[in-house]
């Protein structure tokens, strides 16, 4: 079976600094998998540089064994990658019924149809089931800008959702979310792997979350992966107790 | 031969001015996202500081401290802290229009507040022609030589060999990482906008005497600086210097050889080729894609 | 309160498109010009806005676009060509110029378009004027004669007007269907935050060359509307400033705004002839206001009239946008 994202010898430089030294990992259809690691061991630039965001200094990272290696960001999104934001990144004018339509037009018809078809691209029913989904039902013709914080996760979350995306990769979605709306989040966020049958990768600081959430945990530190396993191995591993503390 | 000599020295010269202005027009752009439409202007006016100085029964070398000393007050200090620090939190955009608003009141200013007729200029070398290399040059271009190399060499001296000049480098490449290690961003900013503005009144009454002072040069001469800037390659002040530098030559063979219609097309040309086939620039690093 | 917004907004409307149409009956000539060349002049800026406020792209070529529909205009309707099929070939001509151009320079980083639309229009300039076998030069062309429409001749001023009045109306509508489109959801997504919506799939970089080329083929319209509105065309007017004048034009009536171009280009089109007595100053005044607003309210008029009618609204919705975080990181 190819794995969904496989990431071979991953490298990123900035100038002198290396960001990411030679990262490799796999992740398998329908598999959480959850990146942690101290501060500035590189996760969110691992992040950019396989969605294209960034272009890796060196290395591979193929999509269902194609190799997808610095595509543009909105590219790999059509082939089905998608991601959420550590910092907010919903569009505040926009409703969030308008929010989710955004998200899914894109992969529906092509530029021809989208300029002379119907103004929501057919989307309503599926954006309003999503609304459904994350339990935003009463805010569907809310100005996004009105929603609370925890709200916007949910809402930037659905988002990454609509196009039925076979990978998602999530950075940080617990985030400064207080903590009922934590266990509403990574329910969902389980939920909904099981029903689109979709892979996600998590980067998150929050340890108890990331233990919950993810079936498999991958640690960085200083660019390089220090430690692979279940959660609760890799919380015992002394390279990845020295990591964290030695910093 | 020797024709082509001369030609090829009045071209260094004249390029060596729009080096100049590119590179004041690259290091804002650098240190503060600024995209000063208004650089052409900032050549052009210059000059007319000197003439109203003479004007006044000024000395000559008087009249140029003062138009230098104006023009740092002025397009330095004034721009920066009247336009550019209001407009640059909002994006780069309002800013671009603001300069270009800039352009066309520095424009009418000079038209409607001094003449729009051409003034002449006086050049500060004998108008005399010298045997250089077995060819009949103008001392005036050797003389605007000497002096834009001068100003290079020492703008390069004071970047790579005092701290500030290092400061300022650090400043450009990254504000946030220089800001973090203790440089006084906001200082080096400004220092920024004094450099350019001191190097287009040089540029201005270097350029002037050549080609008359008017209040429409501007336009041409901010088409000039840009090309030479982004031929050079955007993110270098060293590109700004070889864009210059280039364009000055090509640009002066085109007059000689070619109709004198479409002098200006050639410059142009090479921009749009540049841009499709080289975008970094001929000394350009290709930048990160953000998005 | 909604109801109560959507209502004004009507009635606003209502009201300028009246006053629109009675105007001219109590102007000279002259002022009819004037009226008629600002609603030429608004086709441009509208198709400048799409580039400019909704694209946030800085082109330079605008007035080359309106050049280009003018003389062919100009060229082909004084050789009998038939009046309708002017904005066919000027539309298709600046769409597919808009696109070559803008192509290569969108590629590589965004702000180069404004550096080859610079470039472009210049070049374009120089050729209107030293190709005179094409464009008769520095002579230009002249006798351009105005449509008949539907049996109806638009010779003159008055009629003329509301020819170009209808044009304006059509384009307005047209633009406003294709901003309520997906397309127009894109645009939205793509000035606000282009990294979000690459990571949604939406192609910022074919949805710019959009907004471009369709830009510059309205100001091909409106150069369409504009050869027969002077009857006499040269290469003077398609100079830089005047697309230096169509960029500022759409920045002080509000980038982004839909009814900013309107605002915009009454204030170009008609400063000038207010200013008449100072002359010269004018350009210099126009220039102040242009800086003092951007500086102040660089969302231009529409964005203060947005500010002084929806003021009490927003205070409210303000307290509901900084969405801070719950929980420390």
């Amino acid at each position: 079976m190819t794995p969904v994202l496989e990431v071979r010898d991953l490298r990123k430089s900035f100038g002198g600094i290396h960001a990411v030294d030679g990262a490799s990992f796999e992740v398998c259809e329908g598999e959480i998998l959850g990146i942690i690691g101290p501060n500035g061991s590189g996760k969110s630039t691992l992040f950019n540089c396989i969605l294209g965001q960034l272009r890796p200094t060196a290395g591979e990272v193929r999509l269902d064994g194609r190799l997808v290696t610095g595509m543009r960001p909105c590219d790999l999104n059509r082939l089905g990658v998608s991601r959420t934001f550590q910092l907010l990144q919903v569009f505040p004018e926009l409703s969030v019924r308008e929010n989710l339509i955004l998200a899914g037009q894109e992969h529906c018809g092509t530029m021809l149809s989208r300029l002379i078809g119907r103004r929501d691209a057919g989307l309503t029913p599926a954006a309003d089931r999503m609304i459904e989904f994350f339990r935003l039902g009463h805010l569907a013709d809310q100005k996004a800008s009105g929603l609370s914080y925890g709200q916007q996760k949910l809402l930037d979350a659905a988002m990454a959702f609509m196009a039925g995306p076979r990978l998602v990769l999530l950075d940080e979605p617990a985030g400064g979310v207080n903590l009922t709306m934590l266990a509403n989040l990574r329910d969902r966020l389980k939920a909904i792997n099981v029903e689109q049958k979709s892979t996600f990768v998590v980067i998150e600081h929050n340890m108890e979350f990331v233990m919950a959430l993810c079936q498999r945990i991958v640690v960085l530190a200083e660019g390089r992966i220090i430690a692979e396993g279940e959660p609760a191995a890799v919380r015992r591993d002394p390279k990845v107790i020295e990591a964290y503390l030695g910093h | 031969m020797s024709d082509i000599l001369q030609l090829f020295v009045a071209g260094l010269a004249t390029g060596a001015i729009y080096a100049l202005a590119a590179i004041g027009f690259t290091l804002l752009w650098q240190t503060s996202q600024t995209i000063n439409f208004a650089q052409g202007e900032f050549v052009m006016l210059p000059a007319f500081f000197v003439l109203a100085a003479l004007l006044y029964g000024v000395p000559f070398w008087l009249a140029v401290l003062i138009a230098l000393a104006l023009s740092v007050l002025i397009l330095g200090v004034l721009f920066k802290v009247l336009l550019v620090d209001p407009m640059i939190r909002h994006g780069v955009l309002p800013l671009v229009i603001a300069t270009i608003a800039l352009a066309l009141l520095l424009k009418e200013g000079v038209k409607e507040l001094y003449s729009a007729e051409a003034q002449a200029f006086p050049p500060f070398g004998a108008a005399v022609n010298v045997s250089f290399f077995g060819a009949t040059v103008a001392l005036q271009s050797l003389v605007v030589l000497g002096v834009a190399i001068a100003v290079v060499a020492s703008l390069q001296l004071f970047l790579n060999g005092t701290r500030t000049g290092r400061c300022m480098q650090a400043t450009a490449q990254n504000p946030n990482a220089a800001r973090t290690l203790g440089v006084p961003v906001d200082r080096m900013i400004l220092y920024t906008f004094l450099i350019n503005a001191a190097l287009v009144a040089i540029a201005s009454i270097l350029v002037t005497p050549i080609y008359l002072a008017k209040f429409s040069n501007g336009e041409w001469l901010g088409l000039y600086a840009f090309i030479a800037a982004i031929v050079g390659g955007f993110n270098q002040v060293r590109g700004a210097i070889v864009g210059g530098l280039l364009l000055g030559v090509v640009d002066n063979f085109a007059a000689a050889y070619l109709s004198a219609q479409y002098r200006l097309a050639i410059p142009l040309l090479i921009l749009i080729v540049v841009i499709l086939f080289r975008p970094q620039g001929l000394l350009g690093r290709i930048e990160e894609r953000t998005v | 309160m909604r109801r109560w917004t959507t209502l004004l907004n009507i009635g606003t409307l209502t009201l300028c498109a009246v006053f629109l149409i009675v105007l001219p009956f109590f102007l000279r000539p002259y002022g009819v010009y004037i009226l008629t060349l600002w609603a030429v002049m608004t086709v441009a800026a509208i198709g400048l806005n799409l580039t400019l406020g909704y694209a946030g792209q800085v082109s330079m070529a605008q007035a080359a676009f309106v050049g280009i529909g003018a003389y062919i205009t100009a060229l082909l309707t004084t050789h009998g060509w038939p009046f309708w099929s002017m904005y066919i070939l000027a539309g298709i001509a600046c769409f597919a110029i808009g696109w070559l151009l803008g192509y290569p320079a969108l590629r590589v980083q965004h702000h180069y378009l404004a550096f080859v639309t610079l470039a472009f229009n210049t070049l374009l300039f120089l050729a209107f004027r030293n190709e005179e076998w094409l464009t008769g030069g520095n002579y230009g062309v002249s006798n351009i004669p105005r449509p008949p429409v539907l049996g109806w001749t638009t010779d003159p001023p008055r009629s003329f007007y509301f020819f170009c009045l209808a044009n304006l109306g059509i384009v307005s509508v047209a633009t406003w269907w294709l901003l309520r489109s997906p397309w127009g959801r894109a645009f939205v997504a793509l000035r606000e935050n282009p990294i979000r919506a690459l990571s949604l799939g939406v192609d910022t970089r074919r949805y710019t060359l959009m907004a471009f080329a369709l830009g510059a083929a309205l100001g091909g319209i409106s150069g369409v509307l504009y050869a027969p509105l002077v009857q006499f065309v040269d290469p003077v007017p398609f100079s830089l400033a005047l697309s230096l004048n169509l960029l500022m034009m759409v920045v002080v009536g509000g980038s982004g705004y839909f009814f900013g171009p309107f605002l915009g280009a009454i204030v170009s089109v008609l400063l000038p002839e207010w200013l008449r007595f100072a002359e010269g100053y004018y350009l210099i005044g126009y220039a102040l206001l242009v800086m003092v607003l951007i500086v102040f309210y660089p969302s231009g008029l529409m964005g203060l009239a947005e500010r002084i009618i929806y003021r009490p609204q927003k205070t409210a919705a303000a307290s509901a946008t900084t969405a801070v975080p719950e929980t420390a990181p």
